[in-house]
């Protein structure tokens, strides 16, 4: 057969089976359009809704022309407001991911660059001890901390060796939440720097060293560049969930005076009469991280495409 | 400078790293080659870090008293032998671990064949429809967990109130939330694989069918089997979606169940054994997985780490 032929064969067989793919797609397609895009539009239904006064309960609008701003202006009045008080919880939520994602990336960093170049006849081991974490449940690895932090825990018992005071670790301490969520999250950023930091060709690093530059030089002129877009990845993937993150807080704390947005939005759920509010706030966080999403996606797209 | 100051290797002060004579560096700098130590020391007192704390929470699960913090002595009690709180006979406490299995099955179950076939049908179905249910896909790989419960908790209360809260609640939005899985994993297996098989097999007079049966799904099975992996050990440890959308003790998990009592003071070691019990799951199905996986690609290129890699969803 001709290789014109051929190809003409080919697309005649793509054009045949063209419906046999769009069946196989199908399901997954109609699923994610109702359990995924419709329940967003839920969302947007019980935002732009109204509240039935009576029965304290939202009503959702689903007329698009139809719906009303008051969950809107009230949620922003409780934000941006005077006597706002959902306004200091933003900010909290703010400085505590800022720092907990950059002391993440300080201990994630050296460790993931330590099992990539130095792992040798070990790095299986030290991959599985680095992955542990990932399988083993959040509640899990919470519950361990509350365990070592209460007020006869071991972490108080190891301060009086050195004859300091017991310290109320659980009793709403900012510390404690942070270190909570760099304990939950870090897995995730070591795991995709491990994965960056791996894929550099060593023999760059070699020739950085061989031309003459000490190892601080060629980290900051050759290695950290090459790591840039596993750095940015991995925070966007640890301070995404941060940014929703309820229950390290409400397990570690429990007390308003450390209270975050995801806090907020699930009290607000709990009760009928202020879903809608938790409904205006989980899309006004979806709207601040639309572009950071976006920036994943087409990072990740074009990486995966890269390395085949 | 002297000949003392290089044998001994101080640097006098205020000469710089540049010093050198016409033959070359005459300072000895640290040898670029050796080994990290403190990087080692480094990443070894992370891992401590990151597994020591568990490894004393499973040895309170053991703990013969009510203390989650001090330890009274070895028991089973908290599993077995205590005869209204042990995991054993509590009936929340084991309806938990009854949920938690239940979910996984149900999602695994709907999830990986759904998965497969999406990921099967965008990768070779071009089009404008095929690529926005994609990139719809990837999105919900990314978006937070706590936005996505809330708006699957509106869908559920105020239009498909005909599901309701509770198990099947639950178990739609665990596959929506675990289809990623299957579709980023097999559609990744697809581009190692390349087209050369199916069409060899379409060559030789197989249909489409029998292409997909006899050659497309074998070629698959590897990734299919990954995937079903991490789906199932993702809902054992899933927590916010089915925190949101469970309604009553009957279809309360272990991880909300774990949550709702510790939190606001002490829950006991029964919740310690709870949570050992997810942890020895999760790890009999890694370990499982990780050998299933080996025996599948055998005679493959690719090594242990590529394994791992694959069974930690970072393919």
């Amino acid at each position: 057969m001709t290789e014109s032929g051929y190809r003409a064969r080919r697309r005649e067989q793509r054009q045949q089976y063209r419906w046999f793919w769009i069946l196989l797609a199908a399901p997954g397609i109609l699923w994610l359009l109702f359990l995924f895009i419709v329940p967003f539009y839920a969302m947007l239904a019980i935002a732009g809704g109204k509240l039935n006064l009576i029965f304290e309960q939202p009503i959702a609008i689903w007329n698009p022309l139809q719906w009303s701003s008051a969950n809107l202006v009230k949620a922003w009045h409780d934000v941006a407001g005077a006597g706002a008080f959902d306004g200091p919880i933003v900010l909290r939520t703010i400085v505590y991911v800022a720092i907990a994602s950059a002391l993440s990336l300080v201990i994630a960093y050296p460790v993931a660059y330590f099992v990539a170049r130095f792992g040798g006849r070990r790095k299986g081991l030290l991959l599985v001890l680095l992955i542990a974490p990932f399988w083993i449940s959040y509640m899990m690895r919470m519950l361990a901390w509350i365990d070592l932090l209460q007020i006869n825990g071991y972490v108080n018992k190891a301060l009086a060796l050195v004859g300091l005071p017991p310290v109320g670790w659980l009793g709403g301490l900012s510390f404690t939440v942070i270190l909570g969520l760099v304990y939950g999250y870090i897995p995730y950023l070591i795991l995709v720097l491990y994965a960056g930091l791996d894929r550099i060709d060593p023999a760059l690093i070699e020739a950085g060293r061989d031309l003459g530059l000490g190892r601080a030089r060629t980290f900051i002129r050759v290695t950290l560049p090459m790591s840039r877009q596993a750095i940015l990845t991995g925070l966007l993937i640890t301070v995404l969930p941060m940014l929703g993150d309820y229950f390290t807080n409400q397990l570690l704390s429990g007390t308003t005076s450390t209270t975050m947005i995801g806090n907020v939005i699930d009290g607000q759920l709990q009760t009928p009469a202020f879903q809608a509010e938790g409904a205006v706030l989980s899309l006004m966080l979806l709207l601040v991280l639309t572009i950071p999403m976006i920036y994943y996606v087409f990072a990740t797209n074009r990486s995966s495409r890269s390395a085949t | 400078m002297s000949a003392a100051d290089v044998t001994t290797g101080a640097r006098p002060a205020g000469e710089a790293a540049g010093a050198r004579t016409l033959t070359g560096r005459l300072l000895p700098r640290p040898n670029p080659w050796r080994h990290p130590w403190f990087l080692e020391g480094f990443t070894w007192l992370y891992l401590l870090w990151s597994l020591v704390p568990i490894g004393l929470a499973v040895l309170f699960s053991f703990n013969n008293g009510k203390s989650q913090a001090v330890w009274q002595g070895f028991s089973l009690r908290w599993y077995f032998t205590d005869p209204v709180n042990s995991v054993l006979h509590d009936p929340n406490l084991h309806a938990a671990v009854i949920q938690t299995l239940r979910l996984s099955v149900y999602t695994t179950l709907i999830c990986v064949p759904l998965g497969v076939a999406f990921a099967l049908g965008i990768n070779r179905w071009r089009g404008v429809v095929s690529a926005s249910a994609n990139f719809a896909m990837i999105l919900s790989f990314v978006i937070p967990e706590l936005i996505f419960g809330v708006a699957l908790f509106f869908v559920f209360t105020d239009l498909f109130t005909f599901v309701g809260l509770g198990t099947w609640a639950e178990v739609l939005g665990l596959v929506t939330w675990n289809v990623s899985w299957p579709a980023i994993i097999v559609q990744a297996r697809l581009v190692t694989i390349g087209k050369q098989y199916e069409e060899a097999a379409a060559d030789l007079g197989a249909t489409q069918m029998q292409t997909m049966r006899r050659v497309m799904l074998p070629l698959l099975a590897p990734a299919i089997f990954a995937s079903a992996v991490l789906v199932f050990s993702g809902v054992i440890d899933d927590f916010v979606i089915v925190d949101l959308l469970n309604s009553s003790a009957a279809n309360t998990p272990m991880s909300v169940y774990i949550y709702s009592q510790q939190h606001g003071g002490n829950g006991g070691p029964a919740l310690n054994a709870l949570g050992t019990i997810m942890l020895v799951m999760t790890f009999i199905i890694a370990i499982v997985g990780y050998l299933g996986y080996r025996w599948m690609t055998r005679g493959e290129r690719g090594s242990r780490v590529d394994a791992l890699a694959t069974l930690a969803g970072s393919d």
